[in-house]
């Protein structure tokens, strides 16, 4: 048992998703940054899809009820147990009764926090993922609060092996590079040829309105192609007939707003690129205020650097005991 | 009335594109109609038939539909040779399928939806009226009640579930002409009562949890679309309720029928007034008043 004896910012209980619902609204939700996730879960032996803890700028303060061990990974965030120091991406013994703390990340927005066997809360509809907008999944469907018990499962590792497990340095994702690469496409036709330009040429700032529903941007006014609406779009010319929207699109309301792991799942807004499956992890690390620019590849660029990203994760697995 | 029929919409050459690499989005047509959308409903039900490995959501829309897929099971070019060829293969003329058709009590000009929408006149093209005063007057209607009669005057195909965990996007089975439309807010509330029935383009829409919202609001409905807990005999199976191609009839009902059906709904033994129905859409073309009719009767049968 976990006792959280402060639930941070905004912690909730992520595994890789909930997949199959789309069609009746349901998004995947899990881990903003799968990457770290799968990486928090592997140095303590636990497979990918066991639940961890998501933790947004701001860490939880929990105090351990058996012995286990644990693995922080993602963003930098500076930790104790028991007043000694926590490295992240390392795994670390913890012994029953022990406190850990935790405090604002030093770079990126995101740390996740494995514990060999996993969190064990409910599979609602086959996942573990916190869902908070209807109140499923993870811990009672909402953010951690002081006062909450969280269960830890068993993945039968033995401790002594899997302690001091680290990751390689070169196989970890660093948080400074700006680029976002993007497929364009999908009603990317409703922009006028300037504003397209304009889209990938111009920084895009990061607004305070950026969580796991979508990264609100703030930047210049893009302009659509005046036409006559078609019948049931809608007024507006960024109105298209409701579309299903893919998680990472970029749907411009006015200003872009890109649709992360609990984004509504369609919509009426013309939605011009989307961010490929290797750089969403990246920008689940941006903080607010921070810039990013789009980089728009082609698929097989997308597929290339989705095979990259495997090939870390597989190389970091690889070094591990 | 019994002249019309609904018109067929030539569709044009979809439009396939991707979402990153892993999704593959199907533009059917840009406009709305039945046949875009029956299309739309008829290959996604193919694909999920084919349960095609590496595809891990099938999402249906109004006039499109998208496929999410693990690239590294099946290629993004192969998937949409694989939609190509379902695509090529699909004839909504042979199609039919059995659905449901349910009601659905609306109390109209309900209190509730009446306090949110006066919050955001400012947001609002007619920041003097109501939303339905508005509604009615731009469709060219007297008078409101006028437009209530016509919006629950034939029934509403659910095209399109999504936004939230069981909203249901509903496009009037009527020819074009008797079609509803109107805009959606020129900037989206902050806040919708849970329950709301709303509109916006040519879609009615419920929505199942209080939040954000840019539909024009009408009324208010006591039954519930999406139920988390699952204590409601409907939603044994699913915790949510609608599904692409159910067939919504909105009942108009006063605030004792409302509040009635609510204490049942809180009692958790509310259960909808649904039949199952065969739904062909060759039929329904022909002759749509005639072809609601019968499909509403079974309702007060």
């Amino acid at each position: 048992m976990i006792d959280v004896i402060d639930g941070g910012v905004s912690t909730t209980v992520q595994d890789l998703g909930r997949f199959g619902h789309y069609h009746i609204g349901m998004p995947p939700s899990g881990a903003m940054d799968q990457f770290s996730h799968t990486v928090a879960n592997a140095l303590v032996g636990n497979e990918s899809d066991a639940a961890t803890l998501e933790m947004t700028y701001v860490g939880a303060d929990l105090r351990f009820g058996a012995d286990c061990v644990i693995a922080l990974a993602g963003a930098p965030m500076p930790a104790e147990l028991d007043g000694g120091a926590v490295p992240m991406h390392e795994a670390v013994r913890v012994e029953a009764g022990q406190k850990l703390e935790t405090e604002f990340t030093s770079d990126g927005s995101r740390t996740y926090l494995a514990v060999s066997g996993g969190i064990d809360v409910p599979k609602v509809m086959g996942s573990r993922s916190t869902y908070t907008l209807v109140g499923i999944g993870g811990y009672e469907g909402r953010t951690l609060e002081a006062g909450d018990e969280l269960a830890i499962g068993q993945n039968g590792a033995n401790h002594n092996d899997i302690v001091g497990n680290s990751a390689p340095e070169e196989n970890l994702h660093d948080f400074e590079d700006n680029g976002l690469r993007i497929v364009i496409g999908l009603c990317d036709y409703r922009l006028t040829d300037e504003s397209r330009d304009e889209l990938c040429e111009v920084g895009w700032t990061v607004t305070p309105e950026a969580d796991r529903i979508g990264y609100r941007l703030d930047g210049p006014e893009l302009e659509f192609v005046e036409r006559e609406q078609p019948f049931g779009a809608g007024t507006n010319p960024s109105n298209v007939v409701d579309v299903g929207y893919p998680i990472g699109s970029i749907q411009l309301p006015q200003k872009p707003i890109i649709l992360m792991c609990d984004a509504v799942t369609g919509g009426g807004y013309a939605t011009v690129g989307t961010v490929i499956s290797a750089d969403r992890d990246l920008l689940a690390q941006r903080r607010t205020h921070e810039t990013v620019r789009f980089d728009p590849v082609t698929v097989e660029e997308a597929l290339e650097a989705r095979q990259t990203r495997q090939e870390d994760l597989d190389a970091i697995q690889n070094s591990l005991a | 009335m019994t002249e019309a029929r609904i018109e067929r919409t030539e569709l044009p050459e979809p439009r396939y594109e991707f979402g990153g690499d892993d999704h593959v989005f199907v533009e059917l047509d840009e406009a709305m109609s039945f046949d875009a959308n029956f299309q739309a409903m008829a290959i996604t039900q193919q694909i999920s038939d084919r349960d095609i490995a590496g595809v891990t959501e099938i999402c249906p829309a109004n006039a499109s539909y998208m496929v999410r897929f693990d690239p590294d099971s099946i290629s993004p070019e192969s998937m949409v040779e694989e939609l190509k060829e379902i695509a090529a293969e699909t004839d909504i003329s042979e199609f039919s399928w059995e659905t449901r058709i349910v009601t659905i009590p609306v109390l109209f000009q309900d209190p509730w939806t009446h306090e949110t929408l006066m919050r955001f006149r400012d947001h609002h093209q007619d920041p003097d009226g109501t939303d339905l005063e508005y509604s009615a007057h731009i469709n060219g209607f007297d008078t409101v009640e006028g437009f209530i009669d016509a919006f629950v005057g034939a029934p509403h195909m659910v095209t399109m579930v999504g936004f939230v965990p069981g909203l249901p996007w509903c496009f009037q089975m009527v020819p074009r002409n008797e079609q509803l439309e109107v805009p959606k807010y020129l900037q989206p509330r902050t806040d919708t009562p849970s329950r709301a029935v709303g509109f916006g383009g040519a879609f009615s829409v419920v929505y199942p949890v209080k939040g954000a919202g840019g539909y024009q609001l009408y009324g208010r409905t006591p039954v519930e679309v999406l139920d988390v807990d699952q204590q409601l005999p409907d939603f044994h199976d699913s915790m949510v309720f609608p599904n692409p191609g159910d067939i919504l009839n909105y009942r108009s009902i006063d605030r004792e029928e409302y509040n009635a059906i609510r204490e049942e709904v809180e009692d958790g033994t509310y259960e909808f007034t649904s039949e199952r129905v065969e739904f062909t859409p060759e039929e329904f073309f022909i002759a749509p008043h005639e072809y609601n009719e019968e499909l509403t009767e079974v309702l007060s049968a």
